[in-house]
């Protein structure tokens, strides 16, 4: 087991998932990874996004206690965690959407290092930060073209092909008006949002939440494909899709990350998996 | 029949003067969440700026084209002390909605003062053109011209802004800030121009109803947008929180309402029958007439 459990650090660490992380960019100068997927992008390792010490207060109630967590670029980082233990709000925290203190730094493709927080959020979304929500959010009194539209970034090169190619359906009923369409056909579109414009990192946030098991699959195959092209941090309930599209995990617990690590690994472990987030997977990864 | 006629036209004027000022009115809240209590006084500087332009602008006047400038002068500067106030006061008190509404009702009393301060709180008679003096006959009715003026100009801006809203990328963004905001700036747009354009636009609106009211009514006096802004509110609630052509139907239902149970039941009556049709709406309807934007 790769991974490191925060109640195992030494005292005075700073950050165990930072010394973890640290371990693996000396492992990865030598040799990858093998158990890992093998990632296409350039740069692939380098730290994308790094949280330190960040901490969300609302209405009173401390959300985040003090979040570290690194992604790096490459593939798919899984988000995980019971409900309410802050995964949601450790997304909203990286693009501004919630009030936070601490560290969020973003490292671009250029190499140069900017620091996220105290900005706002369409400024940080234009270094090239996707963001599908929990619950879709798609304006439904637009029709799905004017959906897209309104995503086109004008920093970005807009993909309409691509995104018809992967979503046909949406061709079919761009001028609907996305509030008329499914559940799945919405969060389709949310996706489509994302992968309009070229962007560095996806933060997409339960895309599979009330799904069908058939748009499941298909969700989980367009999240697959985008992961070739683009770092995604996932938050995910359904550890099927986690287990087939994550290089590695970070598990949130009382707005603290309490472990970092591999996740195939992770979701190998059945007793860790149970400890960690209160299901068994007997190794196939199920939630 | 005549007298229908003429209750209906001038219903239909005044209902001009209330959509002018409730589109703005609730493109702004839509948009932005902000009940704007100072929109009566973009309407007031709308109005004492055509009347300022008619007599002091070089090239304005008090009758053809030079009254035409004198009313884009007043309707600029509402737009300008419209921008103004977003940029300067409103735009740091986003998501403070109390305070918002503090400093709003304290500008439509602030500005009020000014200009009762500066040319006093006696009514002024208003420039108006010859022609919206003379009467058109209408199915047997004179009516004065100066209501199709009101009537026309509100349908140029109603047609105007559902073409803006529906064709333009300013638009786009309007209407989906209105649906939710907070997912429009995790795009990556920055909302904030949106508001300082929806702002501005209300501001103008706002003018030109003022400077339509001043023809209308024949003189202008401080207190003027006040008193259109609450009707104002009235036809926002019941149109719909954020439609415009919730706001265009139900500017048209209270003026006609104000206008013929002012002349069949008795002067006065035409207002409390607007608030027992806010009543029936709310109950019947409580989103209004529509609680989308069109």
């Amino acid at each position: 087991m790769s991974g490191t459990p925060r109640g195992s650090e030494p005292e005075g660490a700073v950050s165990g998932q930072g010394r973890e992380h640290r371990s693996e960019e000396r492992a990865r100068s030598g040799a990858p990874r093998g158990s890992e997927p093998e990632r296409a992008v350039h740069g692939a390792g380098a730290p994308l996004l790094r949280m330190s010490d960040v901490h969300v207060r609302l209405s009173g109630s401390h959300i985040l206690q003090g979040v570290d967590l690194t992604v790096r670029r490459g593939g798919v980082t899984a988000l995980l965690g019971r409900n309410g233990a802050g995964k949601t709000t450790t997304v909203k925290a990286v693009l501004g959407l919630v009030p936070s203190t601490g560290v969020v730094e973003f490292t671009g493709e250029d190499g140069r290092t900017q620091r996220l927080s105290g900005r706002r959020t369409h400024e940080i979304v234009r270094r090239g930060i996707g963001y599908a929500p929990e619950d879709r959010e798609v304006f439904g009194g637009l029709t799905v073209e004017e959906n897209l539209a309104l995503a086109e970034r004008p920093d970005s090169a807009h993909h309409h092909d691509r995104v018809y190619e992967l979503f046909p359906e949406l061709k079919k009923r761009s001028r609907q008006l996305a509030g008329t369409l499914s559940g799945g056909q919405q969060q389709m579109v949310a996706i489509a949002r994302l992968l309009l414009n070229d962007n560095q990192l996806l933060l997409i946030d339960e895309p599979t939440k009330g799904l069908a098991p058939l748009l499941v699959a298909e969700v989980a195959d367009v999240l697959a494909r985008a992961a070739e092209e683009v770092t995604i941090l996932l938050v995910e309930q359904n550890l099927s899709v986690v287990h087939r599209m994550a290089v590695e995990a970070a598990v949130v617990e009382q707005g603290r990350v309490v472990w970092t690590g591999s996740a195939p690994e992770l979701l190998a472990d059945a007793d860790r998996t149970r400890e960690l987030l209160g299901v068994a997977t007997s190794g196939s990864a199920h939630a | 029949m005549n007298t229908v006629v003429l209750l209906a036209v001038t219903g239909l004027g005044l209902a001009a003067l209330y959509f002018l000022v409730a589109s703005g009115l609730s493109l702004i809240f839509g948009l932005m969440g902000v009940l704007n209590f100072a929109h009566g006084a973009f309407l007031t500087v709308g109005a004492y700026g055509t009347w300022w332009a008619a007599e002091n602008l070089p090239g304005a006047g008090a009758s053809g084209w030079g009254f035409v400038l004198a009313v884009v002068f007043g309707v600029a500067v509402g737009t300008l002390v419209a921008a103004l106030i977003e940029l300067l006061l409103i735009r740091p008190l986003y998501e403070r909605h109390i305070e918002q509404v503090l400093v709003t009702v304290g500008l439509s009393l602030a500005m009020v003062a000014l200009v009762r301060a500066v040319w006093g709180a006696d009514p002024r008679p208003f420039p108006r053109p010859d022609w919206t003096r003379r009467t058109t006959s209408l199915l047997g009715a004179n009516v004065p011209n100066d209501r199709f003026l009101l009537i026309g100009s509100a349908v140029v801006v109603l047609v105007a802004v559902l073409a803006f809203l529906r064709f333009t990328r300013f638009g786009l963004i309007i209407r989906a800030g209105v649906e939710n905001r907070t997912m429009v700036t995790a795009l990556g747009i920055d909302v904030r121009k949106a508001f300082t354009l929806v702002f501005a636009l209300g501001g103008a609106f706002a003018a030109l109803a003022g400077a339509l009211g001043g023809i209308y009514l024949g003189s202008i006096s401080p207190g003027q947008g006040t008193s259109l802004l609450i009707f104002a509110f009235i036809v926002v609630v019941i149109g719909g929180m954020s439609s415009i052509t919730g706001a265009a139907v139900a500017a048209v239902l209270v003026g006609l309402v104000q206008q013929f149970a002012n002349y069949y039941a008795a002067s006065g009556v035409g207002d409390l029958s607007v608030v027992l049709l806010l009543a029936v709406v709310l109950l019947a309807r409580p989103g209004g007439l529509t609680a989308r934007l069109a």
